[in-house]
């Protein structure tokens, strides 16, 4: 750090001596330009690698291994095509409408400046890090979270209308509510604190999830069929790299090889492990036995739910919102569920929504100033935690009734669900034309 | 002649195969099967979701023997695959009319 700080010093000074010869008030002036930090771009090549890895083969194998075995292929593939045509669409117009500047509609939309990547060149900086990083990191988040609504939809959804709504809907809920948080839109401007998505990335995807199994119905043979998962290794495998990639997701947010991420990457771990040990010990409690599903689930739901607070909380707050997870997803993904019988296939709604808005909440809680320099509840800043709850209901109520439009839509022009005989050969010999022996 | 049919735990199935080859028995087959008698099935929990599994993994060994020596064989799986505990299977004996040997052609007991 201190070796940086003396190059850009030393860096800044030269230039500024240079271009204002005589005078020293500009120099400093001048050092705020932002210029390439090595380290930083190195951290962020590598934690966009890893939050791909996040999705494929992290997600596809996590979902992959709950669904039946018919199903299987089905899944690795809804997520491996999800993220590729995401990534196609990111770059023609996602990222300029969640980060470039919307000029009247700044507060809810950005601009189409930078559509095609325009303008941004292998110089183009954002912050100390090359913007073709920023980008294509941010563009790994736009990847993950549609992927993320897949499992609830499983078994029986349509690939074709799969494909539309995932492209409706990245550009109609993921942009905008990205653009709010992240890119100069009214959620960031009203103060609503959300270090790597807790509200962009797992209460829209999992609101998308919720509203998508309802749309669609339950499996057929829901509740009376065996739909045990095929494979719990896969489960554990993609969990494990779901929980390794993660560390690019959170700690990679800080945009920098900082203090900061490092913060984040603490509150990450210890969240995690937490939220799984609250998840096996409340299940072990409830059913008598403590699950590989279960403790690969609360596992995720501490990822989830440390999101939004990592680069806000300490250790100590970082171990309540992790318990807190544990335990919420937990009762929300077996008894409500059971007891609503919506069949929200993989829980993305009882991991990902309830997990995002305990995280987005807590945060509020258990922000410390000495690591993001807000300060939450226990610090006496007793508007956060309004702010935050603010922030998530904007986020729901536009997802839900975005995410219900475009559903509907395809619902009576394409169709939306498989035909109940495709259903009952399983969507990898119906829609695929493969299986796995 | 007599075909033996044995159902039993699968973890056993090693022992019943040194049983019987130190009977003196020569060759076996071998199918993984699924059912249940008086043990049942078992109850499987996913995210709170609970499945009832019925039918159980079970070895299927199948060995045709001379009708003389069916007790000794019979002895010997029984003790080999016993445990105690409930779903060690169960034992069918029924008659063979006739067996040959592909390669050579030899029949009945000299093709056992």
């Amino acid at each position: 750090m201190h070796l940086n700080t003396i190059r850009k010093l030393t860096v800044s000074a030269c230039l500024a001596a240079t271009l204002y010869a005589g005078s020293a008030l500009p120099a400093f002036a001048q050092d705020a330009a932002p210029t390439l930090d090595t380290g930083d771009t190195a951290w962020m090549l590598i934690s966009t690698a890893i939050v791909l890895m996040m999705s494929i083969p992290g997600l596809a194998l996590f979902y992959g291994g709950m669904v039946r075995k018919k199903n299987v292929l089905s899944v690795l593939m809804a997520t491996f095509a999800t993220v590729c045509l995401m990534s196609v669409l990111w770059v023609i117009a996602g990222y300029s409408l969640a980060f470039s500047d919307g000029g009247a509609y700044q507060h809810y939309i950005g601009g189409l400046s930078k559509a095609m990547f325009a303008g941004i060149g292998k110089d183009s900086l954002q912050g100390t890090i090359p913007e073709l990083v920023f980008a294509t990191f941010q563009m790994t988040f736009a990847a993950i979270t549609p992927a993320l609504i897949i499992g609830s939809i499983v078994d029986r959804m349509k690939f074709s209308s799969l494909l539309i709504f995932m492209a409706l809907w990245l550009f109609v809920v993921y942009v905008p509510v990205c653009h709010w948080v992240w890119g100069g839109g009214f959620l960031g401007n009203d103060g609503v604190l959300d270090f790597a998505g807790g509200t962009v990335v797992h209460i829209n995807a999992g609101i998308a999830g919720l509203v998508a199994c309802l749309v669609l119905g339950r499996r057929s043979g829901y509740g009376t069929e065996n739909m045990a998962p095929f494979n719990l290794v896969l489960t554990v495998i993609g969990a494990s790299l779901l929980w390794v990639g993660w560390f690019g997701f959170n700690a990679g947010s800080a945009l920098a090889a900082n203090g900061t991420a490092g913060a984040a990457m603490a509150a990450t771990q210890v969240a995690t492990a937490t939220a799984a040990l609250a998840w096996m010990f409340s299940e072990w409690l409830v059913h008598g036995k403590p699950s590989v599903l279960g403790i690969t689930s609360g596992a995720v739901a501490g990822l989830v739910a440390i999101t939004p607070a990592c680069g806000f909380v300490d250790v100590k707050g970082a171990l309540i919102i992790g318990a807190a997870a544990g335990v919420g997803c937990y009762v929300m993904s077996t008894g409500v569920k059971k007891a609503l019988r919506y069949d929200d296939s993989l829980d993305v709604f009882g991991v990902h929504a309830v997990g995002g808005i305990i995280g987005a909440v807590l945060t509020g809680v258990f922000a410390v100033e000495a690591i993001g320099g807000k300060s939450g509840l226990l610090e006496g800043n007793f508007a956060q935690v309004p702010i935050q709850v603010y922030g998530v209901l904007a986020t729901i109520a536009w997802c839900a009734v975005a995410t219900f439009v475009i559903l509907m839509l395809l619902k009576v022009t394409v169709g939306i669900r498989v035909s109940p005989a495709a259903e009952v050969e399983g969507l990898d010999v119906a829609l695929h034309g493969e299986s796995v022996q | 002649m007599k075909l033996i049919t044995a159902i039993i735990k699968p973890f056993k199935l090693e022992e019943v195969r040194s049983a019987l080859t130190d009977h003196g028995l020569q060759g076996m087959t071998v199918t993984e099967v699924k059912g249940y008698g008086r043990q049942k099935g078992h109850t499987e929990i996913y995210r709170g979701s609970e499945y009832a599994v019925n039918f159980l993994p079970k070895i299927k060994v199948e060995v045709v023997v001379p009708s003389d020596e069916v007790d000794k064989a019979l002895d010997a799986i029984q003790k080999a695959a016993k445990t105690g505990q409930i779903g060690d299977g169960k034992i069918f004996v029924s008659p063979v009319e006739h067996t040959v040997r592909i390669r050579t052609g030899e029949a009945d007991e000299n093709a056992l």
